[in-house]
Formats: structure tokens, sequence, C-alpha cells
């Protein structure tokens, strides 16, 4: 498979952590791939190092040494601002926590990303345009008599489903998804995971980190992180 | 966009934010009111002082006056620039009103009062003669004798709200004046002799210049008697000043240095060695010992609103720290979203600058609304509590100074929002350096 083939691609990363004198190594020349329009998750133990390597695949951190490429680019010779566009364009994130902006509602906290990509003025030419889009993303995650509520009016799940809508707002090209179901019921979690999966069916390419097996039997490939590196693939 | 929406969700929706608001309200407040109340009775003691000396003079400090002063009158009233001009006797004398045995220290000041009051704002000053300044010295029981124009406190009480209380007419009242008559070297003319002038001359007018020192020690006497009074009418004749008032459109400075260059031009054609110590002054130098004091209170009272400003940048670093300390998550997620470092710098710089600008608004419109009634609320204060800020039985103050300068608040408003700014700009610098990723997972943790 030719390296073209992989819209996302990490090659040999390593990353540690200073904890006080001691360094802690988390990932050990980890290598990962996730072709496009692939459901990609990334089992391991807590600890492992699986959200410091999501974390690394959408460029909220650097490698201490190995290569992530993005549609062949190599992140790790992109400019600030080109990750910024990366981060803003390319990806969603999706967190364990939501990490929803508790001052805004519903609706502009899924309008964040379009906000953060442009100034006022370009703001103001596709503000109608952005905010249809906004709240056609919460029609499909269920929420759109939501809309003007705030975060603390919402349940788990609603929080989660308004995080996805946020990360999808900009139609980044991969969904980076940590844990998402890590904080929910399994029953509000299933709905989660039926929101990925009809995702994944519509084209959209998703790389989701668990330590819970069941949940990534969910996707459509699984891959094991442990003692810092892959160690061994599952295709289903 | 959302530099726009965030920081004024912040502002409203985070209690912590009313706090850095109102420290900046309080601050711009307090500097707002004091500098209104300083910066009025500073502007209020300078047109005083302007008003009783005129544009400009020119004259001696010494007792011996100078000489040619009419002949230098006539150059000075050929030029176009001056529209008043009035020469005038300054010295020290006792007076002793009759029938007392008391003996007071005072400065007499000769002028003609007509010439006077076109050259400064002395018409202003009277009480009975405002209206007809001729009848200045003529007292009204008797214009045939010599009058005499009293400093109002010499003559006056004040009751607690400032006010003076005047009889319907002047009271026919003597007062002997007694001087040393001085020799144009210096020397007394009288030596060996009675060595002392004495004249009596009978109360007719007050003058309240609103200038403490003069009211309490002037006495103004009709020009040639005082000239006569103080030895300076022979062998030549001498003044002590003359008082300048320029034209509409002429500027003290200006019209100040054109006097000079005439005054040098008159002493080069007399050259009298006499006329080394006179010198020509705009009306701020001549009375730069009593104004400068003001000012230096004033500079000083400037100074310790700087630390009232250097409080508010503290403030509002502590309150932006606490805030930034809240928002770690927020500043992750838009990290995540691809908002850059100096946006985040921004974001919060807006919010600082918001606070700025709602905490001066404030500041300043509850500021403008105590100055507005900050003279009904002291006088609430003394008909309940007889409180003054000033006494009035003392200072002569009639109403608190309540005119807002726009160019000084509108200073105030700069500096407050540039507090906040200042005060911002570390706890957002740190946020900007934050890595989300690490914030995202302390969160997490």
């Amino acid at each position: 498979m030719s390296t073209d083939d992989f819209i996302l691609k990490a090659e040999g990363i390593y990353k540690s952590y200073r904890m006080g004198t001691a360094e802690v190594r988390v990932l050990k020349g980890a290598d990962l791939a996730a072709k496009e329009g692939e459901f990609l998750a990334i089992v391991g133990a807590s600890g492992s190092g699986k959200s410091t390597l999501l974390h690394i695949l959408g460029a909220l951190d650097k490698p201490d040494k190995g290569i992530v490429r993005f549609e062949g680019r190599n992140l790790s010779e992109a400019s600030e601002g080109q990750l910024n566009h990366f981060r803003n364009k390319m990806v969603g994130f999706v967190f364990q926590f939501y990490h929803l902006l508790d001052e805004l509602n519903v609706l502009e906290n899924v309008l964040l990303p379009a906000m953060a990509g442009t100034g006022v003025v370009g703001w103001l030419s596709r503000r109608r345009l952005a905010k249809s889009r906004a709240k056609k993303l919460l029609s499909e995650v269920g929420l759109d008599e939501r809309a003007n509520h705030k975060p603390y009016q919402l349940s788990g799940g609603e929080r989660q489903r308004t995080a996805i809508a946020r990360a999808l707002m900009n139609e980044p090209k991969i969904l980076l998804v940590d844990e998402p179901t890590g904080n929910l019921d399994s029953e509000t979690g299933n709905g989660i995971l039926k929101v990925f999966e009809k995702l994944n069916r519509a084209g959209e390419t998703i790389v989701m980190v668990t330590h819970d097996e069941g949940i990534a039997q969910r996707a459509g490939r699984i891959i094991a992180l442990a003692d810092g590196k892959i160690e061994h693939k599952v295709n289903l | 966009m959302y530099k726009v929406i965030l920081p004024f969700r912040y502002l409203f929706k985070k209690r912590i934010s009313y706090l850095a608001l109102v420290a900046v309200a309080l601050c711009v407040f307090i500097v707002v009111v004091v500098m209104t109340v300083m910066t009025g009775l500073v502007r209020d003691f300078k047109q005083k002082n302007h008003s009783f000396v005129g544009d400009c003079v020119v004259g001696t400090e010494s007792l011996v006056g100078f000489s040619y002063y009419e002949d230098f009158m006539k150059v000075l009233e050929q030029a176009d620039f001056i529209e008043g001009l009035s020469a005038a006797i300054k010295n020290y004398a006792l007076i002793n009103p009759k029938g007392s045995q008391r003996s007071v220290g005072v400065e007499i000041m000769g002028i003609d009062p007509v010439r006077h009051s076109e050259a400064t704002g002395f018409g202003e000053t009277l009480h009975y003669s405002k209206s007809d300044v001729s009848r200045t010295f003529k007292p009204s029981y008797d214009p045939n004798l010599a009058g005499c124009v009293v400093g109002i406190d010499l003559w006056l009480g004040r009751d607690a709200k400032g006010q003076y209380t005047y009889a319907a007419k002047p009271e026919r009242q003597a007062l002997g004046v007694s001087c040393f008559p001085l020799t144009p070297k210096g020397a007394l003319a009288k030596a060996g002799a009675g060595e002392v002038n004495t004249k009596t001359f009978y109360y007719s007018d007050t003058s309240h210049s609103g200038l403490a020192r003069v009211d309490s020690s002037f006495v103004y006497l009709p020009f040639e008697q005082a000239q006569s009074l103080c030895g300076m009418d022979r062998p030549v004749k001498r003044a002590s000043w003359l008082h300048i008032k320029f034209g509409p459109n002429v500027k003290p400075e200006a019209g100040c240095e054109k006097v000079a260059l005439l005054w040098r031009q008159f002493v080069r054609g007399k050259g009298a060695g006499l006329l080394d110590t006179v010198k020509v002054q705009s009306w701020k130098d001549y009375r730069r010992p009593f104004i400068a004091a003001m000012e230096k209170e004033q500079t000083m009272l400037t100074a310790m609103f700087v630390l009232v400003g250097v409080t508010t940048v503290f403030i509002v670093l502590v309150v932006f720290y606490m805030i930034i300390s809240h928002k770690s998550k927020d500043i992750g997620v838009l990290k995540s979203v691809g908002i850059s470092n100096s946006n985040i710098l921004l974001l919060f710089l807006c919010f600082a600058f918001w606070v700025g600008v709602f905490g001066s608004a404030i500041g300043a419109a509850a500021g403008w609304q105590f100055l507005v009634h900050i003279n009904q609320i002291e006088n609430w204060l003394f008909e309940h509590f007889e409180f003054q800020l000033w006494d009035r039985t003392i200072y002569a103050i009639g109403d608190i100074p309540n005119t807002i300068d726009l160019e000084v608040l509108a200073v105030i408003i700069v500096s407050a929002i540039g507090a906040c700014l200042a005060g911002a700009l570390i706890p957002s610098w740190q946020a900007a350096r934050q890595k989300p990723v690490e914030i995202l997972q302390v969160t997490q943790l």
C-alpha cells in the first residue's frame, strides 16, 4: 500500500513526558495509518498513550520523533499557521468530556469552528450559510430543539452530540474521537456510536480511541496500543 | 467573530468579571471627582489671579518703584494691541481705625479705579460701586472725603455658608494709614524727622477678589494720594507697577513679548540705571509664587492617581489570572478548532478592553452624576450633620467646582482602558502560550 492511499499516516512516533525528575516514555515508535472513509478504533489500557497518539495525529501535540502525514503532507514541516488551518478545516475533535463553552449556547458552540476560521467581515458574509449548516447538523444529531439551550441545560448524551456537530461544522476530512462514550451510560453511549456509524456510512473518516473493546467492535478496523507501540492489528 | 462574542459573554456571564468592572469603575469615579474638583479649584484660582493682575505687568518689587512710568504709559497707549492700562503704587502700611488702639499691617495699592478696572477685574470685586467705579473712592456718606477700599476679609466676617453680610450703605469709618516714604535710592525720605506719613481715609467700599491673601491684606487708595503717602511723588514721580490688558485677539505671551520689546527700546532711550530692576512679566509669572504651590499640589495629586492606576492594573491582573485559570478548558477547545496563539491573546485583550470601556463608562457616569449634585449633597450634609468639605468661614470657596473638563475625562477613560489592557497583558500572554493538549488532558484527569 502506497503512502497516497492513506489520508492519515503516523510513522515511528515517539513521545515522552517529564513527571518531576522522571521521564515517562508514552509512545515508543507507534505506527498507524487510516484510509479515507475508514472507521478505525485504537484500543488500549488507561495510560497506554491512546489520547497522546490521537492528539499528535490531530496536531494538538508534537511528537519527539516520528512523522505524521496528512494526505501525504508532513505535519512536522508545517508552520504554526498551517497547523491552525489544519485543525480548523481538516480535522474535527470529539473529546470524552465534550468541552463545550459554557458561555455559548448549543448553536454558537457548533458555529465556533466556522467563526474561528474567519474574521468579522468574512463572518458577516457567510454567517447565514454557517447558521444554516449548524442547524442542519443539530437536526442530524437530534438537537434541533435545543439550539438555544446552554450546555448546562443538556444531558451528557446531548452534550456529546453537540460536540459531534461542532466537530463536523467545517466539514473536516477526518474525525478524531477520544473516548466518546467514556462519560455516558451504555444506552446513551450506544446512541452516540450510532451517530458515528451513520457518519462513517456517509463517507466520514473516523479515528476513535477507547479502552473498551466492546465499543471498538463497532469500528471497521481495530488496532491495539500497548507499551507505546501498535502491538497487533485486528481486521474485522 | 468569536473575539466579539466571547469577551462580552465572559464580561456579563462571569461574576468575577464584575469585580474587575467595579474596580475600574471605582478608580475612574474617584479620579474623575477629585481631578474635577482639584482642577476646578486651580482653574478658579488662576482666573482670579489673572483678573487681579490683568494680562501683563511692568514694574518692580522694590518699594522704591520706578520712574518715567508716565512716559512709558504714553508709549503703551500708542500700541494697538493694548486695551487697558493702569499704573499702581504698591507698598506696606499700618492702618488704624479711628478711635481704636488697634493697628494692622497691610499692603496698600494706589490706583485710578476707572483705569484699573479697564486693565484688571478690580471693578467686579467691588460691592457698593461696582456699577460706577468712578465713585469708588467717594464715600456715599460724604463724597468729598478721601475714600478707601478695604479687602473684604479685613472688614467683614463670613457666615457658615461663606456669605458676607453687607450693610445697605457703607458705614462712616475713618482709617489712619501710615507709610514709610522712601527716596528713589531707597533711603527713608524723612529720616531724623517724623519718618512716617500718615493720612486719614474713609471707608467707601470693600473688594472681594476671591484671593484669600489679597482680600485679607489689601487696602486700595486713590493713586495720587498713595503716591504722596509713599513719597513716590518727588523728586520724580514713581509707580510700582503698570497693569496691562491686551486686546481680545492677543495671546498673553505674545503681548508680553511685544511689551518687553517696547520696554527695552524705552530704557535704551532713557539710559536710566534705576530701571534695571523693572521687569515685564505675564500675569502667570507675576503670580507664580502663589500659583506654583497650587500647581504642585495638583501635580502631586496626579502622581498619586498614578498609584491608583497601578492598583487598578494589579486588580485587573489578579482578576484576569483567576478568569483565565477558570477558562483554561476554553483555551484548549479554542486551540483545537484552529485558533492561533495571537488570536487567543487578542481575545482576552478584547475582554480586558471591554472591562475597561464598561468600567470606565460606569465610573465616569457615576462621577458625573456625583459632581452634578456635589453641592446639593454638601448642603444636605451641612444641614443635617454640619459637615463641610471646606469650612466657608475660613476658605474663600463658594461652591465646590464641578465643571467636568471633557479633555481630562477622556484622558482618564483612555488611561483606565490602558490600565486594563496592561493588567490583562501577562495573563493573556500566558493563556495564549498554554498547550492545548496539556489543558485538555489535565481537565480529563
